[in-house]
C-alpha cells in the first residue's frame, strides 16, 4: 500500500528524473513560459556555450513587462524597444513560439497561460518570474526562477531542486459582500507574514477556496510568492476542467478523457500530512489593503494605520501617521490590471462599481486588461466603454504600472490605490506609494478619489 | 561561476529587515540585455538622489564600503521578484557573501548560481555582528566555505548551513548546468517513459 500523498508530493514524484544522494533533484519541467526581461542573459549563455533549446515545443514566450500600454509603435523608449527586439531574435534563432506585438494571444504571461490552455493540472511549469506561482490554481506545480535556471530549462528542460516543505492553508466559511480573492490572500500574508511561507509550497483547501472561481483562484495563487512560499496550489475540480475545456492548447478528444481521468487522481489524498497547516476564516474576513511597503501590511480597511515596532521605515515612506484612517485618505493613481487581478472577472468587478459613475477630477484612473483577449472579451460587453465613460483610462495589455519599467508610473509623492501585487517602495515609480486592494476596492476609490470601502457603494 | 573557497573582508551593514529584490535593483535597470553594469544601480533608490548624485549618509557612499565584500542585512533578505539582476548587482558592485537569519527562495537559488554565498546566522550573532561593525566599521570576517564557518575577529566562529550540492559547485567553481547536461540520458529516457509528444 502506497501512503497517502499530497496534491504537491505527486506532482513532484511524477517529474523527479534523477535523485542522487547529496544532490537535488533533477525535476523535468512541463511548460516553461519567457518573457522579455529575464531571457536575455540565458539566451546567450546559450550561445556562449554553443547549446540549443531542448524542447521548444514546451517553451511559449511573450512580451508583457518592458512593453508600454499606450499603443504607440514604434516603441520611444529605445532601451525597451531593443530587449523586445532582442526577444523576437531569440525566439527566431532558437524555434520558439513568441505570442509578439502583433499577435492576439499576446498578453501578461500568467493571463496568457491560463487563457490559453497551456497551463493544466498535475504538470510543472516554471518562468523567470515569480509570480508564475498563478498557475497552481489549476492543480499544477508553478514557480518562479531565476534567469540561470532559465537557461538550465531551456537547455536541458530541467532544474536542480531540493525538495520543499509543504503547508495547507485552510479556508472555510463563506465570502462577505464586497470581499474576493485579493482580500483572502492579503489577509492570509498579514498573518503569516511575508517570510511566513519560505521554504514551502502552499495548498489552498477548504470550502471558501472550492467556492472560488478559477479567475480568483489565480488571484489567489498569484501572491503565493508575497508570504514567500514559491508555490500555490489549488486542487483541481470540476471548475478547472471547464475552464480548460476547449482551449486552444487543452487536450482534445480521446487525450482530454485521459488528461481528465489522470487530473482527478491528483487531489491529496485522505490521511496525507503536511509540514504545516494554517487556517483562516472566510466569514471574518472584510476588504483589506494595505499600508506599508510589504505585501504582510494589511489590514482590514475599516482599520486605522498600526502603531507597532519595524513599522517606522515603512510609515515613513508612505509619510502616515500610526492612528490615522485609511479610509479617506487621498489618492492620486488607481490601477486595475496586473497578473493579480487583470483578468475579465476582475474588469467585471471594476466595471460594476464604475457603471454610471465619474471618477474623482483630481485622480487618474488606468484600467489595463492582463491580455488581447481578456481586451477583446471586455470590449465585447461594454466594459470599455463603462470605463472610459467614468473618466479612466482604458489602455492595452501588458504588466504596465504593476512594474512600472514600461512608461507608467506613479511621480514621486504621490499615492495609488493598485489592484497589483506589490507595494515595495519605488515599485509603482520612483518615490510613488502605493496601497495594494481588490478590483472593488480600487474602483470604488478612483470614485471617491480617496480611499474607499467598496461595500459602501455596492 | 566564480570559485569561493575563502573570504577575509570587510561588511556593509545594512540593519533593514526584507530587503526586496526592487531595492536591490529597481525595475527600471531590468531593460538590459546583458549584466553588464549591474553593480553601478545597486540600492539605486537608497544610493543616488533625484538628480543622480550620491547620497553621502547612505553607507554604499562611504569609504567604509569600498572593497567591502561582505554585506550584512535584516532578516528576510530577498524577498520579491526572482530577478537574478539583484544578484549581479550585487556581485558587480563586489559582494561575496551576504549574512542574514533568513534569505528568500528564489533569491538564494539564484546567489548560489553567481558564487555570492548566503550566509544565514541566528539571532543572536546577527545582533552581535551588527553591534560588531557599529564598533569597528574596518572590522573583517572570515569565511570558510568548506568549514562552513564565519569568524569574528577574537576567534568567535558562527557555523552556517550549506547543502552539500551548493558547497561542492562553490569551492570547485563549477555550475549546475553542467551537472544537468551530464545526464541528458536520463532526461532523454524520462522524456521517451512520460512525456506525450
Amino acid at each position: 500500500m502506497t501512503l497517502p500523498r499530497t496534491l504537491f508530493d505527486k506532482i513532484w514524484d511524477d517529474h523527479v528524473v534523477v535523485q542522487e544522494p547529496d544532490s537535488p533533484a533533477v525535476l523535468y519541467v512541463d511548460l516553461h513560459l519567457v518573457h522579455e526581461v529575464t531571457s536575455p542573459q540565458a539566451f546567450q549563455g546559450l550561445r556562449e556555450r554553443g547549446l540549443q533549446v531542448r524542447r521548444p515545443d514546451k517553451t511559449f514566450a511573450t512580451l508583457d513587462h518592458s512593453i508600454p500600454t499606450d499603443g504607440v509603435f514604434p516603441i520611444a523608449d529605445a532601451i525597451a524597444a531593443k530587449q523586445i527586439a532582442q526577444m523576437e531574435t531569440n525566439c527566431r534563432d532558437f524555434g520558439i513560439s513568441l505570442f509578439g506585438l502583433s499577435d492576439e494571444r499576446r498578453g501578461i504571461v500568467h493571463v496568457i497561460g491560463p487563457e490559453l490552455g497551456l497551463t493544466q493540472p498535475g504538470t510543472t511549469i516554471v518562468c523567470g518570474d515569480s509570480h508564475t506561482a498563478t498557475h497552481g490554481a489549476f492543480g499544477a506545480l508553478a514557480f518562479g526562477v531565476g534567469t540561470s535556471e532559465v537557461e538550465h530549462v531551456l537547455a536541458t528542460q530541467c532544474l536542480l531542486q531540493s525538495k520543499p516543505k509543504t503547508m495547507q492553508v485552510r479556508i472555510d466559511g463563506v465570502l462577505s459582500r464586497g470581499v474576493t480573492a485579493k482580500d483572502i490572500i492579503l489577509a492570509l500574508i498579514a498573518k503569516i507574514g511575508i517570510g511566513g511561507g519560505t521554504g514551502h509550497v502552499i495548498e489552498y483547501a477548504g470550502s471558501a477556496v472550492r467556492a472560488l472561481s478559477m479567475e480568483a483562484r489565480m488571484t489567489m495563487c498569484n501572491m503565493t510568492i508575497e508570504a514567500g512560499a514559491r508555490a500555490g496550489m489549488v486542487a483541481p475540480d470540476d471548475a478547472t476542467f471547464e475552464y480548460l475545456a476547449g482551449r486552444e492548447f487543452a487536450p482534445k478528444g480521446a487525450a482530454w478523457d485521459a488528461a481528465l481521468a489522470r487530473w482527478k487522481t491528483l487531489p491529496t489524498d485522505d490521511g496525507a500530512t503536511f509540514d504545516e497547516t494554517v487556517s483562516l476564516d472566510a466569514s471574518a474576513l472584510e476588504p483589506m489593503i494595505t499600508f506599508g511597503t510589504n505585501p504582510g501590511m494589511g489590514v482590514p480597511i475599516t482599520s486605522r494605520v498600526p502603531e507597532a515596532p519595524g513599522f517606522e521605515k515603512a510609515l515613513a515612506y508612505m509619510d502616515l501617521q500610526p492612528g490615522a484612517p485609511l479610509l479617506g485618505h487621498p489618492v492620486d493613481v488607481v490601477f486595475i490590471g496586473s497578473c493579480t487581478n487583470g483578468r475579465l472577472s476582475d474588469l467585471r468587478l471594476a466595471a460594476s462599481v464604475l457603471k454610471d459613475r465619474k471618477v474623482a477630477p483630481q485622480t487618474r484612473v488606468l484600467v489595463v486588461p492582463g491580455s488581447q483577449q481578456v481586451k477583446r472579451q471586455a470590449e465585447q460587453e461594454g466594459l470599455d466603454q463603462i470605463f472610459r465613460a467614468a473618466g479612466a483610462e482604458w489602455r492595452e495589455p501588458g504588466c504596465s504600472m504593476c512594474i512600472a519599467m514600461n512608461g507608467d508610473a506613479l511621480q514621486p509623492g504621490q499615492y495609488a490605490v493598485s489592484t497589483s501585487n506589490r507595494n515595495f517602495e519605488g515599485r509603482q515609480g520612483k518615490g510613488g506609494r502605493t496601497f495594494l486592494a481588490s478590483p472593488l476596492t480600487a474602483a470604488a476609490s478612483a470614485i471617491a478619489g480617496a480611499v474607499s470601502d467598496p461595500r459602501k457603494i455596492i | 561561476m566564480d570559485q569561493l573557497k575563502t573570504l577575509t573582508a570587510r561588511v556593509v551593514a545594512l540593519p533593514i529587515e526584507n530587503i526586496d529584490t526592487d531595492q536591490i535593483i529597481p525595475a527600471r535597470f531590468l531593460k538590459a540585455i546583458d549584466k553588464a553594469g549591474m553593480g553601478d544601480h545597486l540600492f539605486a533608490d537608497w544610493r543616488y538622489d533625484a538628480a543622480g548624485k550620491p547620497k553621502p549618509a547612505f553607507v554604499l557612499n562611504q569609504p567604509r564600503a569600498r572593497g567591502a565584500q561582505i554585506l550584512l542585512a535584516g532578516d528576510n533578505f530577498g524577498c520579491g521578484s526572482s530577478r537574478e539582476h539583484a544578484v549581479w548587482a550585487l556581485t558587480g558592485f563586489g559582494f561575496r557573501a551576504v549574512i542574514s537569519t533568513s534569505f528568500a527562495d528564489i533569491f538564494r537559488n539564484n546567489a548560489l548560481k553567481n558564487g555570492l554565498l548566503p550566509i544565514v546566522v541566528d539571532q543572536a550573532t546577527h545582533r552581535d555582528l551588527f553591534d560588531l561593525v557599529a564598533e569597528i566599521p574596518e572590522v573583517e570576517l572570515t569565511v570558510d566555505v568548506a568549514a562552513q564557518t564565519l569568524t569574528m575577529p577574537g576567534g568567535r566562529v558562527a557555523r552556517f548551513p550549506l547543502d552539500p550540492f551548493s558547497k561542492t559547485c562553490l569551492l570547485e567553481g563549477v555550475d549546475e548546468l553542467g551537472y544537468l547536461l551530464a545526464r541528458q540520458d536520463a532526461i532523454a529516457r524520462y522524456e521517451n517513459q512520460n512525456v506525450p509528444n
